[in-house]
């Protein structure tokens, strides 16, 4: 398959994203912000980095790039598509999924190892079984997610909570697991049909084994495992 | 021509700028004349310590600079060496003291800004930094400050950028309160063929300035910060401290490197310190040509800016460009596309003079090469400070009072463990992104950082790498600058040697005191030396570096402070070594031999209150032997983990094995030392390695060939480090101690 993977101004994680993919043998191409086709793509992908340097808010003038309007049109026909650290933000300030990312509790910027538990796999980008505990390290400054007790009621119901930050043994600490402070310990969350994911964890960074774990293929095989099937 | 200064006030502009008497009488000379406004200040920064290196410029000639791997030494923006197959890394060490000192946040974020743009300007893509930092003790809440700060901004800076941190070094002593070094590394990558050089050239080419628009700030940041002591109007400088625009730089990394990859430039040079004076006047003189600038053209930030201000703004986040006309709708459409302005502010000329003009009118004229290459040389007096015979006549054995029984040592290797010196670095490098561009092999906190080469995402990856440590123990230094620096050669090479790497090259940033003192001129001129011959005795070349003086404040200088950074090449990255124990029943091996050396050590500041007598013998010779067998023994598989003895002694070097491997170990030394000296001393030369027990016998073998004392100190196991007679610890002890500990400290606990 295909991954899209959009450079905004200020991304500077689509060549781990692309690197990624071909190591697990997909194909991946970049997509400038400003241009407005992405066909020939079978998924995109919004990088992390800190698009329009994080001005403003994070995400908030990437939303309004002109390939967005393309990224929502070809989301709302059901094409899969993920938002990784600054990808998420980018999905949330476009309405795209819930909730907003705020700063991390302690208002530093974080960089680490973090483990995840697969809360479900009705996200097409997530096929692991449900308590599969994951590796998969952090990066950012703005990860502390939050929504209206309303929305999280919907989230849970919905089955749309795909990962949660946990410690080591999959267990949640009672104060929370998440570093960054996030609500419910909420990773990453996917929207009611399951084929738009955001997540803050940077899978990519764990894949190929020249450089570490491996923990983060799941997510790129799970789409791909997915597609497959539909064709 | 303009005429807007009288001759009777020429010479006292010139004295507030910071030019000396003499040198304004230069000036006169070259000029012919009375000089303007403009030029005076042109002259003024071009010719301060920070641009022309007129105090340190002959000591320096002693370094070896060349190598059968260097393509560029030093000279340029960064200096580059050949990796194999065709690959280059660019890099170079930088300091940004004294505008930390007094903003840390953007004093520092700004540094890695400019050491940055100093490695794209060679057409390299940035994909490494390190810092190595010095403050005052954490007990201080102004130290707190300038620490908290100065990490934020270089995270903030270098994150936004999507550049690794991946290392780099901090020390907290008395020495460096007034005056904090934050001294910034960056690495980058590039193939051989697309090396690029800060020159310009061809009569009639244009000039381009891309990026950030031109503002007051920063202004005399060269000549009032970085080239004059500090004394209590420090903070009255606040306002040249200039302020970072990552973002900005990020477009200028994509940009600049498009421009180059598409052939589109001639030469390329950053705006730094004095700003476009220095990178025009550099860039016309390595050219041999002449510029005709017009400060009109230059994008502005505020209202009403004198010439003078527009060429020696050191506002962030420029590049200067030449190229020929016919690129010049190319070159924009690429600045466009990354939302950068581009203006043609000037053109290159023959004439070999550098022309400054606000519109028509001309308001300096003066041969290029004077601003760049004309500064005086000085030859500064030297005198041996007497305090070293006072520190160095000290015996640090019989003046003190050593501790002998055993569970007073263990509670002495938990303080050390938990000093601000020694303790885990988690919390600083938590705040650094380490691992964008996935080369990062190994995570920070080993002895040295390792980097797969490859260009991600791009083009190609290689099984090639590189490791890179930087250091500088500033007591040493203080106590014996010949001495001191090369064991910051040593050790920084002994680092790379144990994550596997091949000492190739060294980069420096040389921090010392004001210069115009004998006394501190004579401990940089030893300095130098003692690291001239360290390099030559090991065949490494300095290819690049940066000299940081006026290090003092209300006339007290820092530790002389010449840190290295290291870059050793890998042929398989794969092969790389950690210090982490790997398995219960490995060896344990220390390579080399302790002596009875407390002198400047950790043990005796930390246990005693006493920073004196010599520090730790270097023998050049021994220490190669070892670092030989070290690589060799990696080369042939046989090592488990590798790290090496330094600030705390062998007990520290142990637990820090114990801690990162999750596993104890079961040692007797049979040493005739004193028990604190066996687990304190600092010894050089000394390497802590693990084999399996197969493996042992071909490890003593190398050791045997190479000739270096060796000796088998114990097994890896259990979940206690046990040092027979010495200290008995367990896992869960050594990490309470050194995991929150800078935490702590900045808790003000």
């Amino acid at each position: 398959m295909r991954f899209g993977v959009v450079i905004f101004p200020g991304s500077n994680c689509e060549q781990d994203v692309v690197h990624a993919a071909e190591v697990l043998g997909h194909e991946a191409g970049y997509i400038w912000h400003g241009d407005t086709d992405i066909s020939g793509f079978d998924a995109i992908v919004l990088p992390g980095g800190f698009s329009y340097g994080d001005y403003i808010r994070c995400g908030a003038v990437a939303r309004f790039s002109p390939v967005m309007a393309e990224v929502i049109r070809f989301a709302e026909r059901g094409g899969p598509v993920i938002g990784i650290c600054n990808g998420f933000q980018i999905l949330a300030e476009a309405h795209l999924l819930p909730g907003a990312l705020l700063r991390n509790r302690g208002l530093k910027f974080i960089c680490t190892q973090t483990t995840l538990r697969v809360e479900e796999n009705s996200c097409q980008w997530m096929d692991a079984t449900p308590g599969t505990l994951l590796r998969i390290p952090i990066n950012h400054n703005e990860g502390n997610y939050i929504c209206d007790p309303e929305t999280l009621e919907r989230l849970q119901g919905n089955g749309q909570i795909v990962l949660r930050y946990c410690e080591a043994d999959g267990s949640r600490a009672e104060g929370g697991s998440a570093p960054n402070g996030a609500l419910d310990d909420i990773a990453g969350i996917c929207n009611e049909r399951g084929n738009v994911f955001g997540l803050m964890p940077h899978p990519e960074r764990v894949v190929d084994p020249a450089v570490g774990i491996t923990d983060g293929a799941v997510v790129f095989t799970s789409i791909a495992r997915r597609l497959a099937e539909v064709v | 021509m303009r005429e807007d200064l009288a001759p009777e006030l020429a010479p006292q502009l010139a004295v507030e700028l910071g030019l000396k008497p003499a040198e304004y009488d230069k000036v006169v000379e070259i000029l012919g004349r009375t000089p303007t406004v403009t030029e005076l200040y042109m002259y003024s920064l071009m010719w301060s310590e920070h641009c022309s290196y007129k105090h340190s410029r002959k000591a320096l000639r002693m370094f070896p600079t060349e190598g059968e791997h260097v393509l560029q030494g030093p000279g340029e923006n960064a200096g580059v060496i050949g990796v194999g197959d065709g690959w280059a890394l660019a890099f170079k060490m930088e300091s940004h003291n004294h505008p930390s000192a007094i903003e840390p946040y953007q004093g520092a974020a700004t540094g890695v800004g400019g050491i940055i743009r100093d490695i794209f300007t060679m057409g390299a893509r940035p994909i490494a930094s390190l810092n190595s930092l010095r403050f005052g003790t954490l007990d201080k809440p102004r130290q707190r400050y300038l620490f908290e700060g100065a990490v934020a901004g270089i995270g903030g800076y270098g994150n936004c950028l999507g550049v690794p941190t991946v290392g780099g070094e901090v020390y907290f002593d008395e020495a460096y309160e007034g005056n904090c070094l934050i001294n910034a590394m960056s690495l980058g990558l590039m193939r051989e063929e697309k090396l690029t050089s800060a020159v310009a050239s061809g009569p009639g080419n244009l000039v381009l300035l891309i990026g950030s628009t031109t503002g007051r700030d920063g202004i005399g940041g060269a000549s009032t910060l970085a080239s004059q002591e500090f004394d209590e109007k420090a903070e009255d400088k606040r306002p040249s401290v200039q302020v970072g625009d990552p973002f900005e730089e990020k477009l200028l990394i994509e940009a600049c490197l498009e421009l180059l990859e598409e052939g589109l430039l001639v030469g390329l040079g950053d705006l730094g310190a004095a700003g476009l004076t220095s990178s025009a006047s550099e860039m016309a003189s390595r050219g041999g040509v002449g510029l005709d600038i017009d400060v009109t053209k230059i994008p502005a930030r505020e209202e009403a800016m004198k010439p003078f201000e527009f060429m020696v703004s050191e506002s962030q986040e420029r590049m200067l460009a030449v190229l020929v006309p016919e690129n010049l709708e190319a070159a924009q459409a690429v600045c466009t596309k990354w939302g950068l302005r581009s203006t043609v502010i000037g053109t290159v000329t023959d004439t070999g003079r550098f022309v400054v003009r606000e519109g028509d009118e001309i308001v300096a004229d003066m041969p290029a090469a004077t601003l760049a290459h004309d500064a005086p040389i000085y030859d500064p007096a030297m005198t041996r400070p007497a305090y070293l015979d006072e520190v160095q006549v000290f015996d640090p054995i019989t003046g003190v009072d050593h501790p002998g029984c055993e569970y007073v040592l263990d509670d002495i290797v938990l303080a050390l463990l938990a000093s601000p010196n020694i303790c885990s670095r988690r919390w600083i490098w938590q705040q650094y992104d380490h691992q964008v561009m996935l080369n990062t092999v190994v995570l920070p906190g080993g002895d040295a950082a390792v980097l797969r080469i490859g260009d991600t995402g791009r083009g190609e990856m290689t099984e090639r790498g590189v490791a890179v440590s930087s250091d500088c123990n500033g007591r040493y230094c203080y106590l014996d600058p010949y001495v001191g620096a090369q064991i910051a050669f040593a050790e920084a090479a002994r680092n790379v040697v144990c994550s596997g790497g091949t000492p190739a090259a060294i980069t420096d940033c040389l921090n010392f005191g004001n210069p115009e003192k004998p006394e501190v001129f004579w401990t940089f001129y030893e300095a130098i030396r003692g690291l001239s011959d360290a390099c030559r005795a090991f065949g490494v070349p300095v290819i690049s570096g940066n000299v940081s003086f006026y290090n003092e404040s209300f006339g007290s200088p820092i530790y002389p402070t010449p840190t290295v950074g290291m870059v050793g090449v890998m042929e398989d990255v794969s092969k790389h070594c950690t210090v982490a124990f790997k398995a219960e029943g490995d060896v344990v091996f220390l390579l080399g031999e302790t002596e009875n050396e407390i002198g400047g050590s950790e043990y005796l500041k930390l246990a005693h209150g006493v920073v004196s007598g010599k520090p730790p013998a270097l023998d050049l010779e021994l220490e190669q032997a070892v670092q030989a067998t070290v690589l060799a023994a990696i080369d042939a598989g046989l090592l488990r983990s590798a790290h090496d003895c330094s600030e705390g002694g062998l007990a520290v070097t142990l637990a820090e094995c114990c801690m990162a491997g999750d596993l104890g170990a079961d040692i007797h030394l049979d040493d005739d030392l004193p028990a604190y000296a066996s687990l304190f001393s600092e010894t050089q030369s000394r390497i802590v390695v693990t084999t399996t027990p197969e493996d042992a016998e071909k490890l003593v073998e190398i050791a045997l060939e190479r000739e270096i004392p060796y000796s088998i100190i114990g097994t890896v196991g259990g979940a206690r480090l046990d040092i027979a007679n010495r200290a008995s610890l367990t896992l869960e002890q050594l990490r309470e101690a050194w995991e929150p500990a800078l935490e702590r400290a900045l808790a003000g606990a």
